[in-house]
């Protein structure tokens, strides 16, 4: 399984060849690996169903333990399959809806990476695995969202998406952390056979709030459910694939595989069950405002994405049994209904339902499909759509707590729903015929088969429920979520109850909305100045605060004068360093000088040297005062015995030397620029960086904890290392890493340097991209 | 500052650089024993091209280079260090372990510590005079 994954990923990357190879085709061809995943899957159904969940292990940094093994059980084949039998669909659908584009082969990458990743994230057994493989549909997701990049509002979308879920991924690595410290184990295989009860750990809510950060931004929940609808600017496969069954369902599926671990507390009920019931009943409410047929599939998701988070809320048995099956019903009804909303867009060149109607004549099959899928939407028997809302009643009616505000909201969200369905499906087909932008006809076949066969399937399992497995999938599925065995067996009729009272009732009321929708989405305008108040306006105030603060900060650290950094640099410095020797150490301060004659000189003329750079008036002679103190320094490295160290400075010294003269006479004149106060400033911070060096070398010389590792060194140098010359030695061999990250930070420098100079002369006066109306080219630092 | 022209410097570059390279290359190789060793040596190297810089300008140092542009060498400098980390790959060893050959009609010792001080010396060489050269184009480019 993980070769299959991995082989998908390879797979991605060579698609554009294969689009070379087999032009058109390449949908189909590409289409038949997520179909073999899928046969693979049932062929592991048996197993996963009769003897639990399979186990997978790859080794793969046994030295750091970590692994990549899969995990594969009821909730993971359910997902599993959804992935790759919806992903079957969308290729071949993208095949016809993305004929003759030139960037075809890119839309297969991503969303074959994108598939891979989220197949990865269902069925990662390691925590850290599903935090890699969720980050990655993040960033796959980004690259379909932003499909069309020459579009602005496009890649302002995919951004926004990015944004908000990768914040998302940052808390939920939080949570799976500290998942992973409280549990005593990093996979889920270990945490959920595990008998700590982490529902009493000290970390919990926490751990919680982290995990359910990740899952919400992830899957859309209020109020982070903005990104949704503007991620609609994806073309239609993407919003088929992205936004039913797979990149929104991973937060759901995040919570299901930690409900039975996590489960039943008062935090985890209150907030799911009223997060999701808001979601549920915004989105359901948000979608009547729009006439754009995808943004009214985008709220009906985000409803549903509600109702699946209050389902797992309220977490009785019959809340995880309605849970499983309106998971199942929904991603096959919303992926059937986006790619229809496709088609009409691709057929009639307009995405606004109200400026659509009498298509039926044109375009039959599709609408067929559409009607079958909407009715399963709406819940009308006998669609399998139908078995998942009455479920989802009854438990909303059997929840523990707020059960009254529960059944309200979810009855509203019914009627609401119901209104949407009849929009999508009889608004475009029905009624009379209207001019579009262009002549409508019916889509070829390969945009058929998938919308097809998903409607197909919502029929089917609503007929016969226990046909093609159905049962058994999802015994397997809300096993995973309980935790403990659960059957599930759905039949079409379960007698006149309650529920079915409800949804006769929202059936009538919907339908009734239906017929004054125009009216109510007139009515409704008067909301407008609140909604552009909503948590969006909250995001790109926060973008726009974060931008200000960029450049603020940047105007005050980055100011492109040389010395504002050194005085920076110096300052923290000696705070640090600073407090560190004076609170932790305290020096000794009695030590006793043994000073040869000579060694007089050489500090003396050291001292000079200093002395008269500071104070000399003209450039060169504080160069050469530099170097007469770089000169005396090599000096004291020979004398006591460190003969390449004394090299290296006086090579290193003449060619600072050379350098500052190439660039002296290009510097403007000498001049004052500081007052008498900055002098007064910087003179006491280079007194004080001299204490400090001096108090660190003292307390250096006192300190005698370890070791020094030079006896080592000195010893097997040549036995070893097969060297006499240790500073050499331990230059090439023992610290060789350090040595060539070294060479990497200079070759880099010397680049560095070479571009801003030829730069500089090539495009003169631009390059300002600091935005800080400095210089581009600042100094750079010589020695290296 | 494009050259000196000067026929002390001019006579004594030409003489000296490549005395200067031998004894680059001297230093480089000894550098395991003796004090040495390649950044030493591709400062030395360094040293000899930017004295004939001074004398004859850019132009004619990049006759004297050939085809070798200083970036070229930052990178050959890089990629040997990188290659003599190979080695001790194929010996299923640690991460850098060093490799020792001896080679047998000469009796040198060659080794991975020796590949990997040439890529230093080639890398500094090639920073110092890359920047040296660019900061002396500079000059040559402007009236």
């Amino acid at each position: 399984m993980q070769l299959a994954v991995l082989l998908g990923f390879v797979l991605a990357a060579s698609a554009p060849l294969l689009n070379r190879w087999f032009g058109q085709q390449a949908s189909f061809v590409l289409a038949l690996f997520p179909a073999s995943i899928a046969a693979w899957l049932l062929t592991q159904a048996d197993v996963v169903i009769g003897e639990g969940p399979l186990l997978l292990e790859w080794q793969w940094v046994p030295s750091l333990g970590i692994s990549l093994t899969f995990m594969l059980d009821g909730l993971s084949l359910l997902f599993g399959l959804l992935i790759c039998v919806i992903g079957t669909c969308v290729l071949i659908y993208a095949g016809g809806y993305l004929r003759g584009s030139p960037d075809m082969a890119r839309f297969h990458l991503a969303i074959l990476g994108f598939m891979m990743s989220m197949l990865g994230l269902v069925m990662a057994d390691g925590l850290l695995t599903l935090f890699v493989f969720w980050e990655l549909t993040s960033v796959t997701s980004y690259l379909l969202i932003g499909f069309n990049h020459t579009d602005l509002a496009s890649r302002k979308s995919a951004r926004q998406g990015l944004f908000v879920t990768v914040a998302g991924g940052l808390a939920l690595m939080g949570g799976l952390t500290l998942l992973g410290i409280a549990g005593g184990a990093w996979s889920f295989s270990e945490i959920l056979a595990g008998g700590e009860d982490l529902r009493q750990h000290a970390l919990y809510t926490p751990m919680v709030i982290c995990l359910l950060l990740g899952a919400f931004t992830k899957s859309a929940q209020f109020p982070f459910h903005f990104w949704l609808p503007n991620a609609m600017a994806a073309p239609t496969p993407v919003s088929a694939y992205l936004h039913s069954a797979t990149m929104v369902k991973a937060g759901i599926y995040l919570m299901a595989r930690l409900s039975p671990e996590l489960g039943g507390t008062g935090l985890w009920i209150t907030t799911l069950s009223l997060v999701g019931a808001v979601t549920m009943l915004t989105g359901a409410f948000l979608a009547i405002h729009h006439t754009n047929i995808k943004k009214l599939l985008a709220y009906s998701t985000i409803m549903a994405l509600g109702t699946l988070t209050m389902l797992l809320g309220i977490g009785t048995d019959y809340a995880m049994t309605a849970f499983v099956t309106f998971l199942l019903a929904h991603s096959l009804y919303k992926g059937a209904l986006f790619m229809v909303a496709g088609i009409l867009d691709h057929e009639t060149g307009t995405k606004d339902v109200s400026a659509m109607g009498g298509l039926r004549s044109s375009m039959p099959v599709t609408a067929t499909i559409a009607c079958v899928a909407a009715l399963s939407l709406s819940g009308v028997p006998p669609l399998f759509g139908f078995i998942g809302k009455e479920l989802m009643l009854e438990a909303v009616l059997g929840a523990e707590g707020f059960a009254a505000l529960l059944i309200v909201m979810a009855f509203a969200s019914a009627v609401l729903t119901i209104a949407v369905a009849a929009i999508i499906a009889l608004r475009p087909f029905f009624g009379e015929r209207r001019q579009t932008p262009k002549e409508p006809h019916e889509a070829p076949f390969s945009m058929l088969l998938g919308p097809g066969l998903l409607a197909a399937i919502s029929l089917a399992l609503g007929l016969a429920p226990a046909l093609l497995g159905g049962d058994a999938l999802l015994t397997a599925a809300a096993s995973s979520v309980v935790g403990t065995r659960l059957d599930v067996s759905l039949s079409l009729w379960y007698g006149v109850n309650t529920a079915l009272i409800l949804s006769i009732v929202s059936l009538a009321l919907g339908f009734l909305l239906f017929k004054r929708w125009d009216g109510v989405r007139g009515r409704l305008s008067i909301l407008a100045p609140i909604q552009r108040r909503g948590p969006e306006a909250g995001f790109d105030a926060s973008l726009r605060g974060i931008e200000r603060f960029a450049e603020w900060q940047t105007r005050i650290l980055q100011n492109g004068y040389m010395r504002n950094y050194i005085l920076v640099m110096l300052v923290v410095l000696i705070a640090l360093i600073g407090q560190s020797i004076l609170v932790r150490h305290s020096p000794l301060l009695d030590f006793s000088l043994d000073v040869r004659f000579h060694e007089i000189i050489v500090v003396g003329t050291m001292a000079m040297g200093a002395l008269f750079a500071t104070v000399s008036r003209s450039r060169l002679g504080a160069v050469v005062s530099v170097g007469i103190m770089g000169f005396s320094i090599a000096l004291i490295f020979i004398l006591f015995s460190a003969p390449d160290l004394g090299i290296t400075q006086l090579l290193v010294e003449t060619l600072t030397v050379i350098l500052l003269v190439l660039v002296l006479f290009r510097l403007p004149r000498f001049s004052n620029l500081s007052t008498s106060l900055e002098r007064i400033r910087d003179g006491a911070t280079a007194a004080a960086m001299g204490v400090l060096i001096f108090l660190l070398i003292i307390t250096a010389w006192s300190i005698d904890q370890f070791e020094p590792i030079s006896t080592y060194m000195v010893e097997n140098s040549a036995p070893l290392a097969y060297g006499r010359n240790i500073v050499n030695v331990i230059l090439v061999d023992y610290r060789a890493l350090d040595t060539l990250g070294e060479m990497f930070v200079l070759a880099l420098a010397a680049i560095g340097v070479i571009a801003m100079l030829k730069l500089r002369h090539v495009t003169p006066g631009e390059g300002k991209a600091s935005g800080t109306g400095k210089p581009a080219v600042k100094e750079e630092p010589y020695d290296g | 500052m494009v050259k000196s022209g000067t026929i002390i410097l001019n006579t004594a570059a030409r003489f000296l650089m490549p005395l200067q390279l031998m004894f680059s290359v001297f230093l480089l190789l000894r550098g395991h024993d003796e004090p040495g060793g390649g950044f030493i040596a591709g400062l030395v190297a360094a040293g000899a091209f930017t004295l004939y810089l001074f004398a004859f300008g850019v132009s004619a140092t990049r006759e004297v280079l050939r085809m070798l542009d200083p970036r070229d060498l930052i990178g050959a400098g890089l990629l040997l260090g990188m290659i003599s980390i190979v080695p001790a790959w194929f010996m299923d060893q640690p991460f850098l372990t060093a490799q020792w050959w001896t080679i047998p009609v000469i009796d040198f010792k060659a080794s991975t510590p020796l590949i990997f001080d040439v890529g230093v010396y080639l890398a500094v060489l090639g920073s110092v005079i890359g920047m040296v050269m660019a900061l002396m184009e500079v000059d040559k480019d402007e009236p």
